[in-house]
Protein backbone atom coordinates (compact mmCIF):
# COMPACT_ATOMS: atom_id res chain seq x y z
CA UNK A 1 0.00 0.00 0.00
CA UNK A 2 1.50 3.51 -0.86
CA UNK A 3 0.86 6.47 1.19
CA UNK A 4 -0.88 9.07 1.30
CA UNK A 5 -3.81 7.33 -0.01
CA UNK A 6 -5.64 9.35 -2.42
CA UNK A 7 -9.67 9.93 -1.01
CA UNK A 8 -10.76 13.00 -2.92
CA UNK A 9 -11.82 11.30 -5.79
CA UNK A 10 -14.97 13.62 -6.16
CA UNK A 11 -12.37 16.81 -6.59
CA UNK A 12 -10.64 15.01 -9.38
CA UNK A 13 -9.27 11.21 -10.51
CA UNK A 14 -6.27 9.89 -11.44
CA UNK A 15 -5.78 8.95 -15.22
CA UNK A 16 -6.62 5.66 -15.56
CA UNK A 17 -3.32 3.90 -17.30
CA UNK A 18 -5.05 2.63 -20.22
CA UNK A 19 -6.29 6.50 -21.06
CA UNK A 20 -2.94 7.46 -21.15
CA UNK A 21 -1.55 4.63 -23.64
CA UNK A 22 -4.54 5.66 -25.61
CA UNK A 23 -3.36 9.76 -25.80
CA UNK A 24 0.14 8.90 -25.96
CA UNK A 25 0.01 9.21 -30.12
CA UNK A 26 -1.65 11.94 -30.31
CA UNK A 27 1.43 13.82 -27.74
CA UNK A 28 3.81 12.46 -29.79
CA UNK A 29 3.49 11.27 -33.87
CA UNK A 30 0.08 12.45 -34.32
CA UNK A 31 -0.15 16.19 -33.57
CA UNK A 32 -2.08 17.14 -36.74
CA UNK A 33 -4.81 19.94 -36.34
CA UNK A 34 -8.15 18.09 -36.26
CA UNK A 35 -9.49 20.83 -38.20
CA UNK A 36 -6.86 20.28 -41.11
CA UNK A 37 -8.70 19.19 -43.85
CA UNK A 38 -6.23 19.02 -46.69
CA UNK A 39 -4.12 16.59 -45.41
CA UNK A 40 -3.24 13.12 -43.44
CA UNK A 41 -1.85 14.94 -40.57
CA UNK A 42 -5.64 16.26 -40.04
CA UNK A 43 -7.67 13.39 -40.88
CA UNK A 44 -5.97 11.25 -38.80
CA UNK A 45 -6.24 13.18 -35.86
CA UNK A 46 -9.63 14.42 -37.14
CA UNK A 47 -11.21 10.78 -37.19
CA UNK A 48 -9.63 9.79 -33.71
CA UNK A 49 -11.73 13.24 -32.29
CA UNK A 50 -14.56 11.75 -33.69
CA UNK A 51 -14.09 8.39 -32.44
CA UNK A 52 -13.89 9.55 -29.11
CA UNK A 53 -17.23 11.51 -29.91
CA UNK A 54 -18.62 8.68 -30.71
CA UNK A 55 -18.21 6.99 -27.39
CA UNK A 56 -18.52 10.10 -25.14
CA UNK A 57 -22.19 10.27 -27.08
CA UNK A 58 -23.11 6.57 -26.39
CA UNK A 59 -22.34 7.05 -22.22
CA UNK A 60 -24.96 9.55 -21.83
CA UNK A 61 -27.16 8.01 -24.84
CA UNK A 62 -26.90 10.76 -26.94
CA UNK A 63 -25.57 11.45 -31.04
CA UNK A 64 -22.33 11.70 -31.47
CA UNK A 65 -23.47 15.02 -33.45
CA UNK A 66 -24.91 16.35 -30.34
CA UNK A 67 -21.54 16.53 -28.36
CA UNK A 68 -19.42 20.08 -28.32
CA UNK A 69 -16.07 19.39 -27.00
CA UNK A 70 -14.98 22.22 -24.51
CA UNK A 71 -12.09 22.75 -21.58
CA UNK A 72 -13.63 21.43 -19.09
CA UNK A 73 -17.52 21.30 -16.89
CA UNK A 74 -16.95 24.61 -15.93
CA UNK A 75 -16.65 26.09 -19.38
CA UNK A 76 -19.37 24.00 -20.85
CA UNK A 77 -21.57 25.40 -17.97
CA UNK A 78 -20.41 28.82 -18.53
CA UNK A 79 -21.75 27.98 -22.42
CA UNK A 80 -25.15 26.44 -20.88
CA UNK A 81 -26.32 29.18 -19.07
CA UNK A 82 -24.74 32.58 -20.70
CA UNK A 83 -25.26 30.97 -24.21
CA UNK A 84 -29.16 30.20 -23.59
CA UNK A 85 -29.48 33.17 -21.93
CA UNK A 86 -28.26 35.67 -24.70
CA UNK A 87 -30.30 33.05 -27.57
CA UNK A 88 -33.01 33.01 -25.91
CA UNK A 89 -33.62 36.58 -24.54
CA UNK A 90 -36.44 37.44 -26.81
CA UNK A 91 -38.18 34.59 -25.39
CA UNK A 92 -38.16 35.53 -21.75
CA UNK A 93 -34.83 36.44 -19.24
CA UNK A 94 -35.69 33.98 -16.09
CA UNK A 95 -33.46 30.82 -14.89
CA UNK A 96 -34.19 28.49 -12.18
CA UNK A 97 -31.72 26.89 -10.44
CA UNK A 98 -30.57 25.54 -6.99
CA UNK A 99 -28.86 27.29 -3.98
CA UNK A 100 -26.20 24.19 -3.84
CA UNK A 101 -25.28 24.22 -7.16
CA UNK A 102 -21.09 24.44 -8.08
CA UNK A 103 -19.94 27.63 -8.47
CA UNK A 104 -19.19 27.29 -12.28
CA UNK A 105 -23.30 27.70 -12.30
CA UNK A 106 -23.83 30.04 -9.70
CA UNK A 107 -21.44 32.68 -10.88
CA UNK A 108 -22.39 32.20 -14.25
CA UNK A 109 -26.21 33.23 -12.92
CA UNK A 110 -24.65 35.97 -10.93
CA UNK A 111 -23.45 37.12 -14.13
CA UNK A 112 -26.54 36.84 -16.20
CA UNK A 113 -28.30 38.55 -13.29
CA UNK A 114 -26.04 41.71 -13.99
CA UNK A 115 -27.37 41.41 -17.73
CA UNK A 116 -31.27 41.72 -17.19
CA UNK A 117 -31.50 38.24 -16.51
CA UNK A 118 -33.58 36.44 -13.04
CA UNK A 119 -32.57 34.05 -11.63
CA UNK A 120 -34.63 31.67 -8.89
CA UNK A 121 -32.05 29.89 -6.38
CA UNK A 122 -34.42 27.08 -5.15
CA UNK A 123 -33.41 26.29 -1.53
CA UNK A 124 -32.65 22.55 -1.17
CA UNK A 125 -34.05 20.54 1.80
CA UNK A 126 -32.16 18.65 4.95
CA UNK A 127 -30.60 16.12 2.26
CA UNK A 128 -29.44 18.37 -0.30
CA UNK A 129 -32.07 17.78 -3.17
CA UNK A 130 -34.59 20.34 -4.59
CA UNK A 131 -38.26 18.39 -5.68
CA UNK A 132 -39.75 18.56 -8.79
CA UNK A 133 -42.36 20.05 -7.34
CA UNK A 134 -40.35 23.06 -6.24
CA UNK A 135 -38.98 23.59 -9.96
CA UNK A 136 -42.99 23.12 -10.89
CA UNK A 137 -43.63 26.22 -8.85
CA UNK A 138 -41.17 28.19 -9.65
CA UNK A 139 -41.64 28.13 -13.29
CA UNK A 140 -43.44 31.27 -15.03
CA UNK A 141 -43.56 32.44 -18.39
CA UNK A 142 -40.58 33.88 -18.67
CA UNK A 143 -38.31 30.86 -17.77
CA UNK A 144 -36.23 30.00 -20.38
CA UNK A 145 -33.68 27.61 -18.59
CA UNK A 146 -33.64 25.31 -15.57
CA UNK A 147 -30.09 24.70 -14.33
CA UNK A 148 -29.13 21.41 -11.76
CA UNK A 149 -26.91 19.39 -10.87
CA UNK A 150 -27.46 15.39 -11.68
CA UNK A 151 -25.56 14.83 -8.07
CA UNK A 152 -23.54 17.52 -5.74
CA UNK A 153 -19.82 17.55 -5.59
CA UNK A 154 -19.70 17.99 -1.97
CA UNK A 155 -22.16 15.57 -0.65
CA UNK A 156 -23.25 13.84 -3.30
CA UNK A 157 -27.39 13.83 -3.06
CA UNK A 158 -28.90 12.83 -6.60
CA UNK A 159 -31.36 15.25 -7.82
CA UNK A 160 -34.29 13.62 -9.13
CA UNK A 161 -33.65 14.51 -12.78
CA UNK A 162 -36.03 12.38 -14.66
CA UNK A 163 -39.10 13.92 -12.99
CA UNK A 164 -37.56 17.38 -13.46
CA UNK A 165 -36.91 16.69 -16.91
CA UNK A 166 -40.63 15.71 -17.72
CA UNK A 167 -41.51 18.86 -15.60
CA UNK A 168 -39.50 20.72 -18.06
CA UNK A 169 -40.65 19.37 -21.14
CA UNK A 170 -44.33 20.15 -20.32
CA UNK A 171 -43.34 23.26 -19.52
CA UNK A 172 -41.30 23.83 -22.81
CA UNK A 173 -38.07 25.38 -21.22
CA UNK A 174 -34.38 23.70 -21.73
CA UNK A 175 -33.63 21.58 -19.15
CA UNK A 176 -29.31 21.85 -18.58
CA UNK A 177 -28.08 19.16 -16.17
CA UNK A 178 -24.49 19.59 -14.69
CA UNK A 179 -23.52 16.09 -14.62
CA UNK A 180 -19.52 16.34 -13.67
CA UNK A 181 -20.38 14.27 -10.63
CA UNK A 182 -22.02 11.69 -12.17
CA UNK A 183 -20.66 11.10 -15.78
CA UNK A 184 -18.75 7.36 -15.94
CA UNK A 185 -20.48 6.99 -12.61
CA UNK A 186 -24.02 6.28 -13.01
CA UNK A 187 -25.88 5.85 -15.64
CA UNK A 188 -27.27 8.54 -17.95
CA UNK A 189 -30.12 8.66 -20.57
CA UNK A 190 -30.73 11.94 -21.97
CA UNK A 191 -33.63 10.81 -23.59
CA UNK A 192 -35.20 9.07 -20.51
CA UNK A 193 -34.06 11.95 -18.27
CA UNK A 194 -35.49 14.93 -20.51
CA UNK A 195 -32.21 16.64 -20.36
CA UNK A 196 -31.48 19.15 -23.31
CA UNK A 197 -27.99 20.46 -22.42
CA UNK A 198 -25.47 18.21 -20.04
CA UNK A 199 -22.51 19.66 -19.03
CA UNK A 200 -19.11 16.59 -18.49
CA UNK A 201 -16.04 16.87 -17.45
CA UNK A 202 -12.71 14.04 -18.50
CA UNK A 203 -10.68 14.12 -14.92
CA UNK A 204 -13.68 13.10 -13.04
CA UNK A 205 -14.05 10.20 -15.23
CA UNK A 206 -9.92 8.76 -15.27
CA UNK A 207 -9.29 10.92 -18.30
CA UNK A 208 -7.32 14.63 -18.24
CA UNK A 209 -7.48 17.33 -17.43
CA UNK A 210 -8.23 20.17 -19.39
CA UNK A 211 -11.09 18.56 -21.66
CA UNK A 212 -14.59 18.43 -21.03
CA UNK A 213 -18.59 18.13 -22.94
CA UNK A 214 -21.55 19.52 -24.25
CA UNK A 215 -23.94 18.00 -24.70
CA UNK A 216 -26.57 19.94 -26.59
CA UNK A 217 -29.78 18.39 -28.25
CA UNK A 218 -30.80 18.29 -31.78
CA UNK A 219 -34.10 17.39 -32.30
CA UNK A 220 -37.35 17.67 -29.97
CA UNK A 221 -36.40 20.97 -29.47
CA UNK A 222 -33.14 21.62 -31.28
CA UNK A 223 -31.48 23.70 -28.95
CA UNK A 224 -29.42 27.04 -30.05
CA UNK A 225 -26.60 28.39 -27.68
CA UNK A 226 -24.55 31.83 -28.57
CA UNK A 227 -20.86 30.82 -28.11
CA UNK A 228 -18.98 32.02 -25.07
CA UNK A 229 -15.71 31.47 -27.13
CA UNK A 230 -15.26 33.11 -30.79
CA UNK A 231 -12.78 31.86 -33.29
CA UNK A 232 -12.42 29.90 -36.26
CA UNK A 233 -16.16 28.28 -36.03
CA UNK A 234 -14.63 24.83 -34.76
CA UNK A 235 -17.56 22.52 -33.21
CA UNK A 236 -20.54 23.58 -35.34
CA UNK A 237 -19.70 27.35 -34.23
CA UNK A 238 -20.86 26.18 -30.29
CA UNK A 239 -16.82 26.10 -29.45
CA UNK A 240 -13.97 28.14 -31.38
CA UNK A 241 -10.40 27.04 -30.84
CA UNK A 242 -7.94 23.89 -32.05
CA UNK A 243 -9.19 20.89 -30.80
CA UNK A 244 -7.35 19.61 -27.75
CA UNK A 245 -6.93 16.31 -29.46
CA UNK A 246 -4.69 14.09 -27.14
CA UNK A 247 -7.33 15.45 -24.02
CA UNK A 248 -10.27 14.20 -26.61
CA UNK A 249 -8.40 10.86 -27.48
CA UNK A 250 -8.68 10.41 -23.70
CA UNK A 251 -11.37 11.95 -22.78
CA UNK A 252 -13.08 9.08 -25.34
CA UNK A 253 -11.12 6.51 -24.11
CA UNK A 254 -11.92 7.21 -20.36
CA UNK A 255 -16.09 7.26 -21.18
CA UNK A 256 -15.36 4.00 -23.15
CA UNK A 257 -13.72 2.11 -19.84
CA UNK A 258 -16.87 3.96 -18.22
CA UNK A 259 -19.45 2.49 -20.11
CA UNK A 260 -17.93 -1.25 -20.09
CA UNK A 261 -17.14 -0.96 -16.54
CA UNK A 262 -19.21 1.93 -14.32
CA UNK A 263 -22.34 -0.56 -13.33
CA UNK A 264 -19.46 -3.41 -11.75
CA UNK A 265 -17.56 -0.28 -10.03
CA UNK A 266 -20.43 1.28 -9.07
CA UNK A 267 -21.08 -1.71 -6.53
CA UNK A 268 -17.63 -2.44 -5.32
CA UNK A 269 -17.13 1.45 -4.64
CA UNK A 270 -20.19 1.79 -2.86
CA UNK A 271 -19.77 -1.77 -0.70
CA UNK A 272 -16.04 0.06 0.45
CA UNK A 273 -17.67 3.72 0.81
CA UNK A 274 -20.12 1.67 3.35
CA UNK A 275 -17.92 0.30 4.86
CA UNK A 276 -15.83 2.63 5.61
CA UNK A 277 -19.31 4.91 6.97
CA UNK A 278 -20.40 2.22 8.86
CA UNK A 279 -17.12 1.14 10.86
CA UNK A 280 -17.10 5.14 11.46
CA UNK A 281 -20.14 5.07 12.79
CA UNK A 282 -19.85 2.15 15.05
CA UNK A 283 -16.76 3.13 16.43
CA UNK A 284 -17.29 6.81 17.24
CA UNK A 285 -20.21 8.94 18.23
CA UNK A 286 -21.68 12.21 17.58
CA UNK A 287 -21.01 11.62 14.04
CA UNK A 288 -23.53 13.18 11.25
CA UNK A 289 -24.06 12.10 7.94
CA UNK A 290 -24.29 14.56 5.48
CA UNK A 291 -26.14 14.53 2.24
CA UNK A 292 -28.79 11.94 1.25
CA UNK A 293 -28.38 8.30 2.80
CA UNK A 294 -29.47 6.31 -0.12
CA UNK A 295 -30.06 8.31 -3.38
CA UNK A 296 -26.16 9.63 -2.97
CA UNK A 297 -22.96 9.13 -5.46
CA UNK A 298 -21.61 5.52 -5.26
CA UNK A 299 -18.50 6.79 -4.37
CA UNK A 300 -18.86 9.95 -2.20
CA UNK A 301 -19.11 9.91 2.08
CA UNK A 302 -19.93 13.09 3.98
CA UNK A 303 -19.82 13.24 7.68
CA UNK A 304 -19.67 16.11 10.47
CA UNK A 305 -17.15 14.98 13.33
CA UNK A 306 -18.79 17.05 15.89
CA UNK A 307 -16.50 19.14 18.00
CA UNK A 308 -13.59 18.29 16.12
CA UNK A 309 -12.61 20.91 13.29
CA UNK A 310 -12.08 19.75 10.33
CA UNK A 311 -8.52 21.39 9.04
CA UNK A 312 -6.77 20.28 12.54
CA UNK A 313 -8.72 16.68 11.40
CA UNK A 314 -7.24 16.54 8.17
CA UNK A 315 -3.66 17.65 9.95
CA UNK A 316 -4.23 14.67 11.52
CA UNK A 317 -4.83 12.44 8.36
CA UNK A 318 -1.87 13.44 6.81
CA UNK A 319 -1.32 10.03 4.54
CA UNK A 320 -4.75 10.56 3.69
CA UNK A 321 -6.23 13.13 1.21
CA UNK A 322 -9.74 14.37 1.47
CA UNK A 323 -11.64 17.04 1.77
CA UNK A 324 -13.43 19.19 4.16
CA UNK A 325 -16.47 22.22 4.53
CA UNK A 326 -14.44 23.73 6.94
CA UNK A 327 -14.21 27.32 6.96
CA UNK A 328 -10.18 27.10 7.64
CA UNK A 329 -9.72 25.00 4.61
CA UNK A 330 -10.85 27.84 2.24
CA UNK A 331 -9.55 31.68 1.59
CA UNK A 332 -12.63 33.28 2.36
CA UNK A 333 -12.97 31.87 5.84
CA UNK A 334 -16.62 30.75 5.37
CA UNK A 335 -17.69 27.30 5.86
CA UNK A 336 -19.24 25.30 3.04
CA UNK A 337 -22.43 27.14 1.44
CA UNK A 338 -23.59 23.71 0.28
CA UNK A 339 -24.11 22.34 4.32
CA UNK A 340 -24.96 25.87 4.92
CA UNK A 341 -27.79 25.75 2.33
CA UNK A 342 -28.94 22.24 3.89
CA UNK A 343 -29.54 23.79 7.38
CA UNK A 344 -26.69 22.09 8.52
CA UNK A 345 -25.47 24.34 11.56
CA UNK A 346 -22.24 26.59 11.07
CA UNK A 347 -20.83 24.97 14.10
CA UNK A 348 -21.14 21.08 12.22
CA UNK A 349 -20.13 22.56 8.83
CA UNK A 350 -16.44 23.39 10.05
CA UNK A 351 -16.86 19.25 11.60
CA UNK A 352 -16.95 17.78 7.90
CA UNK A 353 -15.03 15.76 5.76
CA UNK A 354 -15.67 14.17 2.43
CA UNK A 355 -14.52 10.87 1.58
CA UNK A 356 -14.67 10.82 -2.16
CA UNK A 357 -13.65 7.17 -3.04
CA UNK A 358 -12.43 5.74 -6.76
CA UNK A 359 -11.46 3.07 -9.70
CA UNK A 360 -8.04 2.73 -7.59
CA UNK A 361 -9.17 2.63 -4.07
CA UNK A 362 -8.78 -0.69 -2.43
CA UNK A 363 -10.53 -2.31 0.52
CA UNK A 364 -6.95 -1.99 2.42
CA UNK A 365 -6.72 1.39 2.00
CA UNK A 366 -10.00 1.76 3.47
CA UNK A 367 -8.88 -0.11 6.81
CA UNK A 368 -5.99 2.08 7.28
CA UNK A 369 -8.26 4.65 6.62
CA UNK A 370 -10.68 3.79 9.30
CA UNK A 371 -8.13 2.82 12.32
CA UNK A 372 -6.31 6.73 11.88
CA UNK A 373 -9.59 8.86 11.53
CA UNK A 374 -11.15 6.54 14.61
CA UNK A 375 -7.42 7.28 16.26
CA UNK A 376 -7.30 11.20 14.82
CA UNK A 377 -10.87 12.17 15.87
CA UNK A 378 -10.39 10.29 19.42
CA UNK A 379 -7.22 12.33 19.91
CA UNK A 380 -8.71 15.65 19.03
CA UNK A 381 -12.15 14.97 21.24
CA UNK A 382 -9.62 14.13 24.23
CA UNK A 383 -8.61 17.89 23.53
CA UNK A 384 -11.58 19.24 22.44
CA UNK A 385 -13.23 21.77 25.03
CA UNK A 386 -16.40 21.39 23.14
CA UNK A 387 -16.57 17.32 23.60
CA UNK A 388 -15.79 18.15 27.63
CA UNK A 389 -18.42 20.25 27.96
CA UNK A 390 -21.49 18.40 26.05
CA UNK A 391 -19.98 15.27 27.83
CA UNK A 392 -20.53 16.78 31.08
CA UNK A 393 -24.09 17.56 29.50
CA UNK A 394 -24.08 21.19 28.65
CA UNK A 395 -26.00 22.35 26.09
CA UNK A 396 -23.52 23.97 23.43
CA UNK A 397 -26.40 26.38 22.41
CA UNK A 398 -27.26 27.65 25.71
CA UNK A 399 -23.45 29.09 26.10
CA UNK A 400 -22.61 33.14 25.98
CA UNK A 401 -19.68 32.36 23.51
CA UNK A 402 -17.56 35.75 22.49
CA UNK A 403 -17.89 35.68 18.83
CA UNK A 404 -15.21 36.79 16.76
CA UNK B 1 -2.52 24.56 4.57
CA UNK B 2 1.27 24.26 4.52
CA UNK B 3 2.06 25.20 8.10
CA UNK B 4 5.33 26.08 9.59
CA UNK B 5 7.61 23.14 11.19
CA UNK B 6 6.52 24.75 14.79
CA UNK B 7 3.19 24.53 14.07
CA UNK B 8 3.29 20.97 13.27
CA UNK B 9 5.49 20.11 16.16
CA UNK B 10 2.88 21.53 18.61
CA UNK B 11 -0.02 20.13 16.81
CA UNK B 12 1.28 16.61 16.69
CA UNK B 13 2.87 16.82 20.24
CA UNK B 14 0.80 19.66 21.82
CA UNK B 15 2.06 20.67 25.26
CA UNK B 16 -0.44 20.77 28.66
CA UNK B 17 -3.45 19.56 27.25
CA UNK B 18 -5.93 18.93 29.69
CA UNK B 19 -8.32 20.44 32.66
CA UNK B 20 -8.18 21.91 36.19
CA UNK B 21 -10.99 21.94 38.43
CA UNK B 22 -12.41 25.13 37.63
CA UNK B 23 -13.80 25.45 41.08
CA UNK B 24 -10.42 26.00 42.51
CA UNK B 25 -9.87 29.46 44.02
CA UNK B 26 -6.70 29.26 42.78
CA UNK B 27 -7.46 28.31 38.90
CA UNK B 28 -8.44 30.90 36.72
CA UNK B 29 -10.43 30.13 33.45
CA UNK B 30 -10.65 31.09 29.81
CA UNK B 31 -13.36 29.69 27.37
CA UNK B 32 -12.78 32.43 24.59
CA UNK B 33 -14.02 31.70 20.18
CA UNK B 34 -17.61 30.24 19.26
CA UNK B 35 -18.48 26.59 17.54
CA UNK B 36 -19.72 28.94 14.76
CA UNK B 37 -16.47 30.52 14.00
CA UNK B 38 -14.85 27.04 13.82
CA UNK B 39 -12.20 27.76 17.02
CA UNK B 40 -13.46 27.62 20.56
CA UNK B 41 -10.38 27.93 23.33
CA UNK B 42 -10.03 27.25 27.24
CA UNK B 43 -7.38 28.22 28.63
CA UNK B 44 -6.26 26.98 32.44
CA UNK B 45 -4.12 29.10 34.90
CA UNK B 46 -3.23 27.64 38.30
CA UNK B 47 -1.68 31.00 40.26
CA UNK B 48 -0.23 30.91 43.61
CA UNK B 49 -0.59 33.87 46.40
CA UNK B 50 2.71 35.19 45.11
CA UNK B 51 0.42 35.65 41.59
CA UNK B 52 2.92 33.09 39.82
CA UNK B 53 1.52 31.48 37.17
CA UNK B 54 2.28 27.77 38.70
CA UNK B 55 0.79 25.39 36.01
CA UNK B 56 -1.14 26.47 32.52
CA UNK B 57 -3.65 23.67 30.79
CA UNK B 58 -5.44 23.99 27.47
CA UNK B 59 -8.11 22.31 25.25
CA UNK B 60 -9.08 23.87 21.78
CA UNK B 61 -11.56 23.08 19.08
CA UNK B 62 -9.77 24.40 16.15
CA UNK B 63 -7.44 24.41 13.30
CA UNK B 64 -4.37 23.38 13.47
CA UNK B 65 -2.97 27.05 13.85
CA UNK B 66 -5.20 27.83 16.80
CA UNK B 67 -3.92 24.73 18.47
CA UNK B 68 -0.51 25.56 18.25
CA UNK B 69 -1.37 28.89 19.59
CA UNK B 70 -3.03 27.64 22.81
CA UNK B 71 0.02 24.91 23.38
CA UNK B 72 2.25 27.71 22.91
CA UNK B 73 0.76 29.90 25.25
CA UNK B 74 0.10 27.65 28.12
CA UNK B 75 4.24 27.20 27.78
CA UNK B 76 4.95 30.67 27.44
CA UNK B 77 3.04 32.18 30.51
CA UNK B 78 4.19 28.89 32.95
CA UNK B 79 6.21 30.18 35.61
CA UNK B 80 5.37 34.25 34.49
CA UNK B 81 3.56 36.22 37.13
CA UNK B 82 0.42 37.32 35.77
CA UNK B 83 1.22 40.69 34.90
CA UNK B 84 3.96 39.23 33.09
CA UNK B 85 1.82 37.04 31.61
CA UNK B 86 -0.31 40.24 30.15
CA UNK B 87 2.29 41.32 28.23
CA UNK B 88 2.14 38.47 25.82
CA UNK B 89 0.80 39.70 22.65
CA UNK B 90 -0.74 38.00 19.46
CA UNK B 91 2.31 39.45 17.29
CA UNK B 92 4.74 37.49 19.50
CA UNK B 93 2.38 34.23 18.50
CA UNK B 94 2.42 34.96 15.38
CA UNK B 95 6.38 35.57 14.91
CA UNK B 96 7.19 32.54 17.18
CA UNK B 97 4.88 30.13 15.01
CA UNK B 98 5.33 31.85 11.59
CA UNK B 99 1.39 32.05 11.32
CA UNK B 100 0.33 33.06 8.12
CA UNK B 101 -1.60 35.91 7.99
CA UNK B 102 -4.99 34.19 6.98
CA UNK B 103 -4.41 32.83 10.91
CA UNK B 104 -3.94 35.67 12.75
CA UNK B 105 -6.96 35.23 14.43
CA UNK B 106 -6.00 31.95 16.28
CA UNK B 107 -2.81 34.23 17.93
CA UNK B 108 -5.53 36.80 18.73
CA UNK B 109 -7.67 34.13 20.63
CA UNK B 110 -4.62 32.57 22.46
CA UNK B 111 -3.72 36.29 23.96
CA UNK B 112 -7.56 36.81 24.75
CA UNK B 113 -7.57 33.70 26.32
CA UNK B 114 -4.27 34.58 28.76
CA UNK B 115 -6.38 37.69 29.82
CA UNK B 116 -9.86 36.07 29.89
CA UNK B 117 -8.37 33.58 32.50
CA UNK B 118 -6.72 36.13 34.40
CA UNK B 119 -9.45 38.26 34.22
CA UNK B 120 -11.45 35.17 35.88
CA UNK B 121 -8.84 34.46 38.41
CA UNK B 122 -8.77 38.03 39.91
CA UNK B 123 -12.53 37.96 40.22
CA UNK B 124 -12.30 34.74 42.20
CA UNK B 125 -9.92 36.81 44.90
CA UNK B 126 -12.64 39.36 45.26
Amino acid sequence: MRLPIYLDNNSTTPLDPRVLEAMMPFLTEKFGNAASRSHAFGWETEEAVEKSRASIAKLIGANLKEIVFTSGATESINIALKGAAEMYAEKGNHIITAATEHKATLDSAKYLEKHGCTVTYLPVDKFGAVSPEQVKAAITEKTILISLMHANNEIGTIHPIEEIGKIAKEAGVLFHVDAAQTAGKISIDVEKMGIDILSISAHKMYGPKGVGGLYVRRTNPRVRLSPVVHGGGHERGFRSGTLNVAGIVGFGKAAELCSQEMAQEAVRVSALRDKLKNALFSQLDELFLNGDPIKRLPNNLNISFAFVEGEALMMGLKEVAVSSGSACTSASLEPSYVLKAMGVGEELAHTSIRFGLGRFTTAEEVDFVIEKVVGVVKKLRDMSPLYEMAKEGIDLKSVQWTTH
Amino acid sequence: MAYGPKVIDHFNNPRNVGSFDKGDQSVGTGVVGAPECGDVMKLQLKINSQNIIEDAKFKTFGCGSAIASSSLATEWVKGKSVDEALQIKNTDIVNELALPPVKIHCSVLAEDAIKAAIEDYKKKQE
